[in-house]
């Protein structure tokens, strides 16, 4: 464990992405199996589970210390795991402590009832910055500016592999990758993933620039609708059943995980099956297909016969709710019923890896759309639907095309694919666009500001401005983003100067200052008394210039809810 | 008569009604008591200044000898009278020179503390106790979360980056006042006695300490470097502001150290971009702001500029009345000794 506290230690400190992977490099190189895998799914965020809650910890320290003075300490700190870390007030050294791997395996074994005394014992051993880097891993947040993409880089180096390698065995190896730990040292075959459901890293795409849309050609490009709601990858592998399972257990002592079906992974391969059971239970074949979650209205299995043909294809055009529907959906470890009969989800279907058993990837995009679009026809499958297409001829009827689209509040955008583009992982150069529809924007005015946290944790960095209703300024968002470091100083000095009163950490400040907030889009909402939420608001601009009273009105914004 | 009606606060700082000065005034005014030399405390432009030997030269020698018309010097325990009201100086263990001042008037004694700390400092004798009916304390690192390390601590952990990275200059951002030398007498303590190299910054305040007695060792400006090649591996003490400079880009291969009392809080020593935080304070500690609240046992305490709130509410727990007092100026993020 101290090996791992100092590597968080000098990851935190330590700017710049070499610097850094250098330090995690040494690590590897100089720390035992199985604690160095425990922290490469730390950093790289695999971890499988929780060790404790972060309500645990919470209940914990106001058991302890005084909840007043806790909380006094945590609005100035910013951050729960280090407030804690300072705050515990019991210390009786270990050395050596326990091992890293030690530690992962206390807490995946321990009884619910005992999570607590346990962590508490642990944290009486350690130093405050042992202390903080257990309760960061413990909660799965150690946010140490190195992406998974990183360590999947440094383990290539590590290795001397090609990166593409790594990231297609990523999904089907768990923690603490000793098998792969050991095929990278040259120690061990490399490991075998042929038949597993795994996430196949996705091809990403570039905002598009005026460039090129001057220079579009109507016979290189496909056209599609960019649809609001969230990339998903979904690989469902139902042939193998029953046929290879036995000897397979027996070969590679093969957890649940490796034996799984189908899984659907967001784009960053994060599994998120558990969610959507409603969709998956549908899924069969052997395919990985790429597409847009969204709730759709018509989603019922077709129960429709051969004459019924003709209705059904006019039938199945998506009925597609807003984000603010999806929203309800995402992050639901087990949905309810009613919440999944009243908001159920489908996918719109652009691409596929692998379709039937056939991997698409060297394909051209022509020849992969071809393939799904007869595909669809064949198979008519349940919860999927293939995305439209749509025609410019021109870069002039691109531009008209994308006003028109944007006027559809279901979508938020073109993509423009080169048709003679194959699927590569990561974000290739030239091959797909997107064109997201212009944001929104409402001059609100300044309430009240409250400290950041982590990095911004000494500034007023985090606003709630409102918009009017007659004489009355209500609440109608909060935004942290969206000013230049220099902008954020200038602000945490305007709250400094302008509170006038104060409620807990956050400031009350005076009604002066204007902001164009930019947003996606806006939804009625009952948790505000403004009754509107808007999606995504960051500040675009602050006006100085602009008097608090020529802010926008309640009833101006209104205007723009969806549907 | 009861303080809360003789002492007032307004936009310059804090008022003796009956006195007729103010202590630590932000703006000019005609009579100002000075706690110490920090630059948020100690300004230039005043008619009349009252404070110690060491900080009307710390003023002298930031300000020009004409920083203000009148400098009285006030020697420790001397008893000075304004009007009714008798005003004694107090060592107060923070810099060079510091003190807390005793106001007595109406009955009631009252202890303005300025900026103090409890721990062993070499530059100036320590903080002492004076009873009061009334303590006004700061409240810098007033949060249970600030317990300052020893500094032999973290003047090791200098020292041991230098074993590790020898070859790697190491820029030390330190307030040059205060912080600055007692950083180079805690290395000297430790037994580094290379030279220190500073920055143009440090240098004046660093001699007036030598002209008060207090060794130094063998310091070099930065300036005089020629080849600045022949900085690796050794110790340049900067201000802050100057850590990520252009002025920095000279040296070689910088290891950027920082060293303050905001230090223990990652985000604070991330701001700064310090990878090495170096947790060294010239305030007191959570546990010693309690310490000097007991060991004073005022009937009540205001409490100044800082995190009052938490310190506040702690007293109150303790059993003392406890109100905040709100002073403009004292400027959170760059203050002086911190």
């Amino acid at each position: 464990m101290e090996a791992f506290s100092n590597l968080l230690e000098q990851l935190y400190f330590t700017a710049g992405t070499k610097a850094k992977a250098q330090l995690i490099a040494d690590y590897i190189e100089n720390t035992p199996d199985p604690d160095r895998g425990w922290a490469i799914a730390a950093m790289a965020g695999t971890l499988r589970f929780d060790f404790f809650k972060r309500n645990t910890v919470k209940k914990l320290i106001t058991e302890h210390t005084d909840p007043a003075l806790f909380a006094m300490s945590y609005d100035y700190v910013g951050e729960v795991s280090e407030t804690v870390a300072h705050l515990w007030p019991f210390n009786s050294p270990v050395s050596p402590l326990p091992s890293l791997h030690s530690i992962v395996d206390t807490f995946a074994t321990v009884s619910k009832q005992k999570v607590s005394a346990t962590l508490a014992e642990y944290l009486t051993m350690m130093t405050p910055s042992q202390r903080w880097a257990l309760l960061k891993l413990g909660t799965r947040g150690l946010r140490i500016g190195v992406s998974a993409r990183s360590i999947k880089q440094i383990l290539a180096d590590y290795g001397k592999k090609d990166i593409k390698e790594i990231e297609t065995l990523w999904h089907a190896v768990n923690p603490p990758y000793t098998e792969l730990l050991q095929w990278l040292e040259g120690k061990a075959d490399k490991p075998d993933i042929e038949n597993a459901v795994t996430f196949h890293p996705v091809m990403l795409s570039h905002p598009i620039e005026d460039n090129d849309i001057d220079t579009f050609d109507a016979n290189l490009w496909q056209i599609e609708n960019k649809y609001d709601g969230i990339r998903v990858q979904l690989a469902v592998n139902t042939e193998l059943a029953g046929k290879d399972k036995e000897s397979e257990k027996l070969a590679t002592n093969s957890t649940d995980e490796q034996e799984r079906e189908k899984a659907l992974f967001s784009r960053t391969g994060d599994d998120i099956s558990h969610s959507f059971p409603d969709l998956l239970d549908e899924m069969s074949g052997n395919m990985v297909l790429d597409g847009e979650l969204l709730v759709i209205h018509n989603t019922e299995k077709a129960t429709a016969s051969a004459s019924d043909m003709a209705s059904r294809s006019s039938a199945s055009e998506p009925i597609v709710d807003t984000f603010n529907a999806l929203q309800q959906r995402l992050n639901k470890k087990k949905p309810t019923k009613p919440l999944m009969q009243s908001n159920p989800v489908g996918l719109i279907v652009y691409d596929a890896l692998v379709l039937e058993g056939e991997k698409l990837t060297s394909l051209t995009l022509e020849a992969r759309r071809k393939k799904l679009a007869s595909w669809f026809e064949q198979k008519k499958p349940p919860r999927l639907f293939l995305s439209n297409t749509l025609r410019a001829s021109s870069p002039e009827s691109l531009r008209a095309l994308h006003n028109t689209v944007c006027d559809n509040r279901s979508v938020e955008g073109l993509m423009i694919k080169r048709l003679d583009s194959t699927y590569v992982p990561g974000r290739p150069k030239g091959q797909w666009y997107k064109w997201k529809r212009d944001p929104l924007v409402v001059d609100a005015v300044i309430m009240y500001a409250q400290r950041g946290h982590g990095k911004r944790s000494s500034f007023y960095s985090d606003f709630t401005f409102g918009a009017w209703e007659g004489e009355q300024l209500l609440p109608i968002g909060k935004a942290y983003s969206g000013f230049t470091d220099e902008e954020l100083k200038k602000l945490d000095n305007w709250v400094r100067r302008n509170a006038v009163g104060r409620f807990g950490p956050v400031r009350e400040v005076k009604k002066e200052l204007v902001f164009e907030v930019a947003f996606d889009a806006v939804h009625p909402s009952n948790r505000h008394k403004s009754g509107v939420a808007l999606r995504f608001p960051r500040i675009h601009r602050i006006r100085w210039d602009k008097p608090a009273n020529e802010a926008d009105t309640l009833d101006a914004l209104k205007l723009l809810i969806e549907r | 008569m009861h303080p809360s009606t003789w002492l007032k606060t307004d936009n310059t700082g804090l008022y003796c009604e009956p006195g007729g000065f103010y202590i630590d005034p932000m703006t000019e005014v005609d009579t100002a008591l000075v706690t110490h030399g920090h630059a948020d405390h100690a300004r230039a432009g005043h008619h009349t200044v009252y404070a110690s030997v060491e900080t009307l030269a710390i003023m002298q020698t930031r300000y020009g000898e004409d920083m203000a018309e009148k400098q009285h010097t006030v020697s420790l325990g001397e008893k000075l009278t304004f009007n009714d009201v008798t005003v004694t100086f107090y060592p107060a263990g923070h810099i060079l020179g510091s003190t807390q001042i005793l106001l007595e008037y109406g009955g009631y004694k009252v202890v303005v503390s300025g900026d103090y700390k409890r721990r062993h400092d070499p530059t100036c004798p320590p903080f002492q106790i004076v009873p009061c009916d009334v303590l006004i304390t700061e409240a810098t690192f007033g949060l249970p979360v600030f317990e300052h390390p020893p500094i032999e601590n973290e003047i090791e952990k200098l020292l041991h980056s230098l074993r590790v990275f020898p070859t790697r200059c190491h820029l030390v951002g330190a307030y040059a006042l205060g912080k600055c030398q007692r950083l180079i007498i805690a290395l000297r303590e430790a037994g580094y006695h290379k030279p220190i190299y500073l920055h143009g910054a440090q240098l004046k305040l660093c001699d007036l300490y030598q002209q008060f007695d207090i060794d130094l060792g063998e310091l070099i400006p930065v300036s005089q470097v020629d080849d600045k090649k022949e900085l690796a591996g050794e110790i340049v003490i900067a201000p802050p502001s100057a850590l990520a400079d252009r002025w920095s880009r000279s040296l070689p291969n910088v290891r950027t150290v920082m060293a303050s009392g905001w230090m223990q809080i990652r985000a604070r020593a991330k701001q700064r971009n310090a990878e090495l935080p170096l947790i060294i304070s010239d305030h007191c500690d959570w546990p010693e702001l309690l310490r000097t609240i007991e060991e004073v046992n005022p009937k009540e305490v205001w409490v100044t500029h800082g995190r009052e709130d938490a310190l506040m509410y702690q007293a109150e727990k303790m059993g003392f009345k406890a109100r905040a007092l709100s002073l403009v100026g004292y400027d959170e993020e760059e203050q002086g000794g911190d």
